[in-house]
């Protein structure tokens, strides 16, 4: 969590939130919160999709809020308040998704109400939005939420490809009617793999997708280092 | 914790493996005389996946393959997963299994002695959740039923290459079958008679477990394992299933019926004694048998799959430390308020 004002250096200040979020610092890889989630809806990449965005656009209302009010709580009741703001603001998406994705709505069912309960939310909350003023905090609910997006699409697109051997499946349901040429079979005739898509799939998917970032990151470490170890030889 | 030590890259592991697998051998000829060649066709199926699946892991993870190999657990391991498979299951969801029990259940976990769920069960319930039709799928007992399966068609039907397939071969188990007839509203004497006539528990099942039978009292005899887990396991079924028959014999099998379906004594020998994932304490192996008996049943009777030793057995394998935890022996001397 950076705690640093973003009067220093506002540009790499920004871009630090915004590779927090994304990458270093990822509400899912990183910091495993908003699990329930993540494992109960990534079935495909469309619902992925959905859930991401309802949770970015939660995240992006809840950390305005919490900013701009953040000088009048009271440290005591800090918390109930954010809980009040964030309930609020996923029963009025809830509404709006019934009303105008009716189907997705359907589909993404109880985890729509539970974005409540997300950790990520009340964590951005309580560790940024409440110590930083309207931009950063928008910024760090926006690379938050499009990391966590891009999560939820990654492992959906992959248990939808190795359960369904498709992708993008049931795209009107998100983009309307005239949507369905975005789906992908990547395998005719594919008889489907159930693992993918039962619970167990979610989980070591996600243990995978973990596996690869760190090796990813381990990977860019070394590289750093042998770059910086030669300098003093070349110099 | 008790640590799972579990030497590894030394003869003994390799002795001891090498014996397991002899044992194996009676239950795996029985497999093949009854279900015809389908079983050696998995065999030489799995067999070399496991091998290079463990070699290829063991080659990233920077170790030396040929070091440990020759412990001989990946054969093991593959060998136990071709025993519980369907013997016409297609060549590919064999080696999609192989590959889940050798890389994910195993590897992933850092190895032999490092797993805390036994490799063959994870291989074979990841299968089974995936493909459960497939995997229901049993031969009627050809063996003891007049014309055994031959090769051609036993390999067209696992390969896909030639006109037999699957559909005209296979039905349920025994239990399977049982179980359907239960559902239905029969009694246990009319569905038993819908079957097959076999001799106590469907054709065929009674010679499979007889052989496992055999080969787990070599294991006895041989010290390879101790008798804690096998006894408690083939116990705990014995003892629940007596109770529910005597309770009510129409709509529970009898005890020995049990005993000799599915994939029990494989089960109890052969793939609850692993030492790796296994409870280690003397006290804590008749609890983790004991459970996996009682599961079994349970699962067997009320569940919804006909056969239950791959989920009672990683049930229990996620039961293992903590059941060790408890069952910690007491050391020599340590209990204070015992007098000689």
């Amino acid at each position: 969590m950076s705690e640093t004002t973003a009067k220093e250096k506002p540009l790499t200040h920004y871009r630090k939130l915004l590779s927090d979020g994304l990458w270093t610092n990822n509400a899912g890889l990183v910091q495993l919160l908003g699990l329930c989630p993540l494992l109960a809806v990534t079935t495909t990449t469309i619902n992925g999709l959905g859930l991401g965005l309802a949770t970015t656009l939660t995240l992006i209302i809840s950390n305005l809020m919490v900013s701009s009010i953040r000088n009048f709580i009271s440290q005591e009741i800090r918390i109930p308040v954010f809980v009040l703001i964030i309930a609020s603001t996923v029963t009025g998406i809830e509404l709006a998704m019934n009303a105008w994705f009716h189907e997705l709505f359907l589909v993404l069912g109880i985890f729509i109400p539970l974005i409540v309960t997300n950790c990520a939310i009340i964590g951005r909350a309580e560790a940024f939005a409440s110590r930083n003023s309207l931009l950063p905090a928008l910024v760090d609910a926006i690379s938050m939420g499009v990391g966590f997006t891009l999560l939820l699409m990654l492992l959906g697109g992959l248990r939808e490809l190795f359960g369904f051997g498709t992708l993008f499946a049931q795209s009107d349901l998100m983009f309307g009617e005239g949507a369905e040429w975005m789906t992908i079979t990547l395998i005719e005739d594919y008889r489907g793999f159930l693992l993918a898509i039962l619970p167990p799939g979610a989980f070591i998917g996600l243990g995978l997708i973990i596996a690869a970032k760190n090796r990813i990151d381990q990977r860019m470490t070394e590289a750093v280092s042998a770059r910086t170890a030669l300098q003093p030889q070349t110099a | 914790m008790v640590s799972k030590m579990v030497p590894h890259n030394s003869s003994s592991t390799t002795k001891e493996m090498a014996t397991v697998i002899f044992a194996m051998l009676p239950g795996l000829f029985a497999l093949g005389w009854i279900f015809g060649p389908g079983v050696w066709i998995h065999v030489a199926i799995v067999v070399p996946t496991a091998m290079v699946a463990e070699a290829a892991i063991l080659l990233i993870r920077g170790r030396n393959p040929i070091n440990e190999l020759n412990d001989l657990s990946a054969i093991l391991t593959a060998l136990l997963l071709a025993a519980s498979l369907p013997p016409l299951l297609p060549w590919w969801m064999t080696l999609l299994g192989t590959l889940f029990a050798i890389i994910l259940a195993k590897q992933l976990y850092g190895g032999l002695g490092q797993n805390p769920f036994n490799p063959a069960m994870i291989g074979y319930v990841i299968l089974l959740v995936s493909f459960p039709l497939e995997m229901t799928s049993w031969l009627p007992a050809a063996g003891i039923q007049g014309e055994p399966l031959s090769w051609t068609a036993a390999s067209q039907v696992i390969f896909g290459t030639g006109p037999t397939t699957v559909d005209t071969l296979t039905g349920a188990t025994p239990l399977g079958g049982l179980k359907t007839g239960l559902i239905q509203g029969l009694t246990l004497q009319e569905s038993l008679l819908k079957l097959p006539n076999g001799l106590l528990a469907g054709p065929g099942w009674e010679w499979i477990n007889i052989a496992f039978l055999v080969g787990g009292l070599i294991l006895l005899f041989t010290r390879t394992i101790s008798w804690h887990i096998p006894l408690s396991v083939l116990g705990g079924l014995f003892l629940t299933a007596l109770i529910f028959n005597l309770i009510d014999p129409n709509s529970y099998a009898t005890p020995l019926y049990h005993l000799l379906s599915g994939g029990i004594m494989l089960g109890a020998f052969f793939i609850a004694t692993d030492p790796v994932t296994a409870s280690t304490t003397p006290m804590g192996r008749i609890w983790f048998g004991v459970g996996i008996g009682v599961l079994d049943y349970i699962i067997r009777t009320w569940g919804g799959y006909p056969d239950a030793v791959a989920f009672s057995v990683l049930l229990m394998n996620m039961f293992a430390p903590l059941i060790d935890h408890f069952t910690q022996p007491t050391i020599y001397g340590g209990n204070r308020e015992a007098r000689p």
